[in-house]
């Protein structure tokens, strides 16, 4: 029996698939996180999909929406991920826990779950962790080949689900400040950026391994473009934006302040370029609308950075963007076909 | 090589053409029973001007049109009525009407055929024999043809002047165009150029798909034939491109301005099919008694077939040996057209295909999932609209939101829904939206009536009385004015009788009531066109089922 309406085809795409694929284009980035930092952010994966796929089929329930179509999205599986890739591996696991489940209780279901939440559900998760856990916000992993000491994955699963180091270990030994933590921590102590870059966390680029863990969304981001999954605008401009602004300054002052590529290779710039900002949900949906959108988070995340009070800007950029989203759209609107030549009105 | 211009997005449904090409067109046996409608065409419906019980022959007239935007509608072969009255049609509302049945006498008689050369004949002769003749857009709007053929005159580029054969059939399954043009080119390239004459075109483009490359062949073959300067232009295979706006955008790179008409820039856009029967209706004639349809989908025999007007439907899915897990019928392509109620109802002019429909071929959508703001309908609305924010618009009832942002430009190809990863039928909800505005701003406009009737009855209270105080003291003051010696002439004066007054304020009033009304006259129905008009009947018929749509939410129902 044909529908009742027509069209009475369509295509064989759903939502489910969408986010599948973005999960699929995060695999390169995951694997090379894995190679340069071990196993334990498979661990955060791990936590962070239980927790999504339970708290949405509560929230599903006690909403009363059906939960198995919306369950099989992938939606909340998806902010998951991209909650624990933003946060450090060898976190206590109710850190990923609490995490993940603030948004999808709070930041998706509350405001009326898929299609409707206002901002980036995984962006507001991150932005309540460090924002209320600070310490254990910064024991990010060091490299492999960098620290003195490297835990087995055995060790290191014992640190995240009951806190525990071998003995004679301490945390300092096995963590380090992120790259771009570094950078501003011994910019305050007007070190100048050469020397800075002199130390070994730092690689060709930017950060030793982050930096190659970047390459791996990038590749995987382009691979979201050519399956016309995600449009080059946000990627473009937010990328276009941060490198010009950061080139800027480092023109004009090249001892005080680091190269833009150091910029697109660090922190989560290749992660929100092409993962986070493109989110469609939170995003505008207009092209123009979309350059406005990113070139604003990338000049947001560049301005967090160089003289903000955190490390990385990407997270807040993008909540702050999500704010004038409607404004965008509103303001962007393309004219209509027989209303561009004319067309009276 | 001409260039061509792209249209904005589009989408590229399978074709499924190929199994209906394979047979040249066979005609239809001559049914034992035919339901002609009297409404087979945009506008008024014809009137009837056979009784029960007359004998007819074939093409002769059993309805006449009545005011502008109508047709005639001919006895498709010759025989008896036994009935005029209430029949099922296929019309979106599956509501009934009038219909004359004719029992054929199976001698296929034909009435009167008058061959003419249209040369010979004045424009405004033309136009009205194609009228009598019933011709309509067979492409499915079924726009009488006659009121289109005015010269393209008014409008501001006078030097061109485009007449442009619509041979694009863009809808998946339907191929009745592709095999009319590969079998009869020559008599759509002689109607071309009795319109081209018709209209004063200097130039006429015919646009085709190229996945017909065996009809761009043979419309190649018959221009050459003709010696005609026309161009056969090979246009890429997208969906909508068959549409009337879209292919004059893609050959010519001209925009019809919204709410306007082809021929406001100066163009002109006839089905290839109706350019085919206005030929013969003129070269030959034969008024539209028969048209080809395409039988197709989960068949086992799909093919096109000249079928008489008024074959009921099942009699053409037989034709084609059904499988027999087809479970429901579609008139129209799988894009654009509409579930057939019941297959009993008769062939119309508009019927341009009719495909068997099983599972396996058109699955249920799956339950639609709220819109994740992906803007591929974006991407691909050939009208340029966003129906992700219309969507959430009409779905909220913000109707006045919907309008602002040119709901009304939208064609309802369908293109929106077919994307959809969330599987939301987009479309459907833009003719809930349309129709609900319409309907709002048609009780607003009775409201408006009603309220300037009663202004004037109060108006013609007041007067009423004022008149007889006049009249009362006129009447005193003149037995008054009688008693001494000689009454004054009545000072009023002659141009100014109580009664001319009156009818002057009168009309000041009416002027007043009708200068209030043109300032808060809603914005869209102004001006409509007659084929907006005709959209306007049929959308308004499907509003029962939308309503009922629209109660519920997008998000799948409760388990």
């Amino acid at each position: 029996m044909a529908a009742f309406f027509s069209p009475f085809i369509s295509k064989p795409d759903t939502v489910a698939q969408i986010m599948f694929r973005v999960m699929l284009a995060l695999l390169p980035g995951i694997a090379l996180y894995v190679w340069y930092f071990g196993p334990a952010i498979l661990v955060s994966i791990a936590l962070a999909s239980i927790t999504a796929l339970a708290t949405e089929a509560a929230m599903l329930k006690l909403r009363d929406r059906p939960v198995a179509p919306f369950l099989k999205d992938n939606s909340a599986l998806l902010t998951g991920w991209l909650l624990a890739l933003s946060i450090p591996p060898l976190a206590p696991w109710w850190l990923i826990v609490v995490g993940t489940a603030f948004c999808i209780v709070v930041a998706k279901h509350l405001y009326g779950g898929l299609g409707n939440n206002p901002f980036n559900p995984a962006m507001i998760g991150f932005a309540v962790l460090i924002v209320s856990f600070p310490v254990p916000m910064t024991h990010w992993l060091t490299p492999h080949g960098l620290g003195q000491i490297e835990l087995s994955f055995l060790e290191q699963l014992r640190y995240i689900f009951i806190g525990s180091l071998p003995p004679g270990v301490t945390l300092d030994a096995i963590t380090m400040a992120t790259p771009l933590d570094t950078l501003k921590t011994h910019l305050h102590l007007d070190e100048p950026v050469k020397q800075i870059f002199d130390m070994p966390i730092y690689g060709r680029l930017a950060g030793q391994g982050s930096e190659m863990v970047s390459w791996g969304f990038l590749a995987g981001g382009l691979y979201l473009i050519a399956a016309r999954i995600i449009s080059w605008h946000i990627p473009v401009a937010y990328l276009g934006a941060l490198f010009a602004t950061a080139g800027l300054f480092h023109l004009a002052d090249p001892a005080h302040y680091v190269t833009p590529l150091f910029h697109w290779f660090s922190g989560a710039a290749m992660l929100g370029a092409f993962f986070i900002l493109t989110d469609p949900v939170t995003g505008p949906t207009t092209n123009k609308g979309k350059l406005i959108f990113a070139a604003g988070a990338g000049l947001l995340t560049y301005l967090i950075r160089a003289f903000g009070g955190f490390p990385d800007g990407t997270a807040f950029a993008t909540l702050l963007m999500n704010i004038c989203v409607p404004l965008i759209v509103l303001y962007t609107q393309p004219k209509v076909f027989g209303k561009k030549s004319g067309g009276e009105r | 090589m001409r260039t061509l211009y792209k249209f904005h997005g589009g989408v590229h449904p399978p074709g499924n053409k190929t199994p209906s090409t394979q047979q040249p067109i066979s005609a239809a046996p001559l049914p034992a029973k035919l339901i002609v409608p009297f409404r087979q065409h945009a506008g008024e419906a014809a009137k009837p001007v056979v009784q029960v019980g007359d004998h007819v022959l074939k093409g002769q007239l059993i309805g006449e049109p009545v005011g502008f935007v109508s047709s005639a509608v001919h006895a498709p072969t010759s025989g008896t009525i036994t009935v005029i009255d209430m029949q099922p049609v296929a019309h979106p509302s599956g509501l009934p009407d009038l219909c004359a049945t004719l029992i054929p006498d199976g001698k296929d008689e034909w009435f009167l055929r008058e061959a003419s050369d249209y040369r010979t004949l004045p424009a405004e002769e033309l136009r009205h024999r194609l009228r009598m003749a019933g011709i309509v857009g067979l492409g499915g709007a079924v726009f009488p043809s006659d009121i289109k053929l005015r010269p393209l005159r008014n409008h501001p580029n006078k030097e061109i002047g485009t007449l442009i054969l619509n041979g694009a059939e863009c809808e998946p399954w339907i191929t009745c165009d592709d095999m009319l043009m590969r079998e009869r080119a020559a008599g759509i390239v002689q109607g071309a150029e009795m319109l081209r004459s018709m209209l004063e075109a200097k130039e006429v483009l015919i646009g085709i798909e190229d996945n017909k490359p065996e009809a761009i062949a043979a419309m190649h073959r018959a221009v050459a034939d003709g010696g005609l300067p026309f161009e056969v232009v090979t246009v890429p295979t997208v969906y909508p491109g068959g549409g009337a706006k879209q292919l004059i955008r893609v050959l010519t790179g001209l925009e019809v301005p919204s709410g306007k008409l082809p021929t406001d820039i100066g163009v002109q856009c006839f089905n290839v099919a109706t350019v085919y029967s206005a030929w013969r209706a003129i070269a030959h004639g034969e008024p539209l008694v028969s048209r080809v349809v395409t039988v197709t989908g989960n068949v086992r025999r799909p093919g096109n077939y000249e079928a008489l007007i008024g074959t009921p439907l099942s009699e053409l899915i037989a034709l084609g040996e059904p499988l027999p897990d087809t479970d429901s019928h579609i008139m129209g392509g799988p894009m654009m057209g509409m579930p057939l109620p019941s297959t009993s109802v008769p062939l119309v002019k508009a019927s341009n295909c009719i495909i068997a429909a099983a599972k396996k071929l058109f699955p249920a959508p799956p339950p639609a999932l709220p819109c994740i703001r992906c803007t591929r309908c974006a991407q691909v609305c050939p009208a340029e609209l966003q129906p992700m924010d219309l969507f959430w618009f009409a779905q909220s009832k913000n109707f006045g939101q919907a309008q602002a942002f040119s709901l009304f430009d939208c064609i309802e190809c369908g293109a929106c829904s077919y994307v959809c990863p969330s599987h939301i039928p987009l479309v459907q909800y833009f003719r809930f939206a349309k129709s609900e505005i319409r309907m709002r701003e048609q009780d607003k406009l009775a409201a408006d009536r009603a309220r300037e009737r009663h202004e004037y009855r109060e108006f013609r209270i007041e007067r009423e009385k004022r008149e007889k105080a006049e009249r009362l003291a006129a009447k005193e003051k003149a037995a008054q004015a009688a008693k001494p010696v000689e009454p004054p002439a009545v000072a009023i004066n002659p141009d100014a009788t109580p009664e001319t007054t009156a009818q002057m304020k009168i009309q000041a009033a009416i002027e007043h009531a009708k200068e209030q009304a043109a300032a808060i006259k809603p914005k869209n129905t102004e001006n409509l066109s007659a084929e907006q008009l005709a959209e306007i009947a049929e959308i308004e018929a499907r509003r029962a089922r939308m309503r009922e749509m629209a109660k519920s939410d997008v998000e799948p129902p409760k388990e």
